[in-house]
């Protein structure tokens, strides 16, 4: 019993020590001034500047353009390189998963200026192409290595079945294989979205001028103090996110799926 | 069938984009721009043996070794409670811990200033207590604390899908067999549970010994770890060759760190290592 109790209370102080921080955000975001740590009263302000400030609402639509850019080309790529990796056999498979493990691996701020340094070689300017080059760069290994356990999962057969029926190669892939491994597809253009959508370190060194997203234009307003207004924008982005799970989490009790479960984590 | 072919614009892909860029980095660190020509030079790697940054890299390491320590003391009791409950309830409480990740973690990082400041929330609470306010930002401590907080998640998560996959059956036997619960746990959960833990600790260690920006925002101006180093090298002083330095050192004690670690992982785990 005493021990239940103290795990309950360990569980709750760990969310708590998680949570803290958000709570803090969402509700200095209703908050009348525009230093943090004086509360000065309940305001709507804040959510109503959001709509009319062009500095945010220019990161925000860079964010989400090459987020959206990113996640659709790097799980376009991915899966068919995931394919392709899956027919290969031998040294030639190595090779290729132990060189996709390296944006993995490698720490961001590695990734960064290697990425850096490749656009300053081949005189780009910096700007939305090298952000977008850099961002599909660093999702498309996530793709890959969500999409090939589930084509180990296929069985191998399934393909050449289809062949041998008279389906050409790319109709058994269109008919066959990608309805087979489409929740890793669309796991891996999830986890491309939200990474490219968070990413910080390679958008920085990798930005131009007047194409930043919001973690750059959040990182240099935390030097003069963040505007309230970026507050209220992640509070509602994480609303809403909330919402969308519980959306999704009711769905998936409704039509249970044992197998679904165990993976949708 | 010749599937092969379509992993070939990723192949040129990963051959412009991951290949060459790395080895530019390690063409920049061992040259030296003179005179209108790049000659070959040790000279960017011999720059760090300077006592100032030799004195960056052992407090980015000792850092970063603390954070991991503090995340799987923290994070590995989180996985165990969670994992003995019913699945029903695990996936809700592991959602808990994923779902902060959502927020932005610069932003996240940021509240902690509200927090932790001179006139901040918890310094409120300490006054009103009739305490004297106390120094919480720009320290260390500011830094590990921003660390532990950032990196937990990466700790439980992949402690706890370890721990959730064990047989039940083999705690049984072990119960059945007269162990006690101090045996049970370093006899069979401990040891089943290592490839979750040093999944755990690569996925913390890294991304702590490269930070940049949580010793930017809760250690203030001049507080200096190895990402500090090479973000000024890159974006301040223009120095990419001594930049590109760091970095390759930096990769070479990621790359010892993790060739320690892996040694004890008796049973090698496949490819799903990362969630």
């Amino acid at each position: 019993m005493v021990r239940n109790i103290l795990k309950k209370l360990y569980i709750f102080l760990m969310i708590l020590f998680l949570y803290a921080p958000i709570i803090v955000l969402i509700v200095y975001s209703f908050n009348d001034s525009r230093s943090r740590g004086t509360w000065k009263g309940f305001t709507l302000k804040w959510y109503a500047e959001l709509f009319t400030n062009s500095e945010i609402l220019s990161a925000l639509y860079y964010t989400i353009a090459i987020a959206v850019l990113a996640s659709i080309i790097s799980t376009i790529v991915g899966t068919f390189a995931a394919i392709g990796i899956y027919g290969m056999h031998g040294y030639g498979k190595k090779v290729i998963l132990n060189l996709n493990y390296l944006p993995v691996l490698n720490p961001d701020i590695v990734t960064a200026v290697s990425l850096m340094t490749l656009f300053k070689s081949l005189r780009l300017e910096f700007g939305f192409i090298t952000l977008l080059l850099s961002h599909i760069t660093f999702c498309i290994p996530y793709v890959i290595l969500s999409v090939l356990p589930k084509l180990r999962q296929m069985n191998k057969h399934l393909p050449e079945a289809a062949m041998d029926l008279g389906a050409t190669p790319f109709y058994a892939l269109r008919k066959v294989v990608i309805p087979e491994i489409k929740p890793g597809i669309i796991n891996g253009a999830l986890i491309a979205f939200t990474l490219s959508i968070d990413d910080f370190v390679i958008s920085f060194f990798n930005k131009g001028v007047g194409v930043t997203n919001l973690s750059i234009t959040i990182y240099s307003m935390a030097r003069r103090g963040i505007n309230p207004v970026i507050n209220a924008l992640s509070a509602l982005m994480f609303v809403s996110l909330l919402i969308l799970l519980i959306i999704i989490n009711k769905k998936d009790q409704k039509n249970f799926n044992p197998k679904k479960r165990g993976e949708s984590i | 069938m010749k599937m092969k072919i379509l992993s070939y614009p990723y192949i040129l892909w990963l051959v412009i984009f991951i290949v060459a860029p790395l080895f530019l980095v390690l063409l920049y660190a061992m040259t030296i721009y003179d005179g209108g020509s790049l000659k070959f030079t040790l000279g960017n790697m011999k720059r760090f043996l300077d006592p100032n940054y030799l004195d960056v890299l052992w407090i980015s390491i000792k850092l970063a070794l603390q954070t991991t320590v503090i995340t799987l003391l923290l994070g590995y009791p989180i996985g165990m409670i969670i994992a003995r409950e019913r699945p029903s309830k695990r996936n809700t409480m592991i959602l808990l811990f994923v779902i902060p990740m959502w927020m932005n973690f610069l932003l996240r990082t940021y509240a902690w200033l509200t927090l932790l400041g001179k006139n901040g929330i918890i310094n409120s609470i300490v006054t009103l207590l009739g305490f004297e306010p106390l120094n919480l930002l720009y320290n260390d401590g500011a830094v590990l604390l921003g660390m532990v907080y950032n990196f937990l998640p990466f700790m439980v998560l992949p402690i706890y899908s370890v721990l959730a996959k064990i047989d039940k059956s083999l705690i049984e036997a072990a119960e059945d067999l007269g162990a006690n619960r101090f045996q049970i746990f370093t006899k069979v959960i401990l040891p089943l549970s290592v490839p979750g833990i040093i999944t755990g600790i690569t996925m913390v260690f890294m991304p702590a010994v490269s930070t940049f920006v949580i010793s930017r925002l809760l250690g203030g101006g001049q507080y200096m770890l190895i990402g500090n180093l090479i973000e000024q090298q890159f974006l301040w002083v223009g120095d990419w060759h001594f930049g590109s330095a760091i970095s390759i050192i930096m990769m070479i004690f990621i790359l010892i760190a993790m060739a320690i670690t892996s040694k004890f992982d008796v049973q090698k785990e496949g490819s799903s290592g990362l969630w």
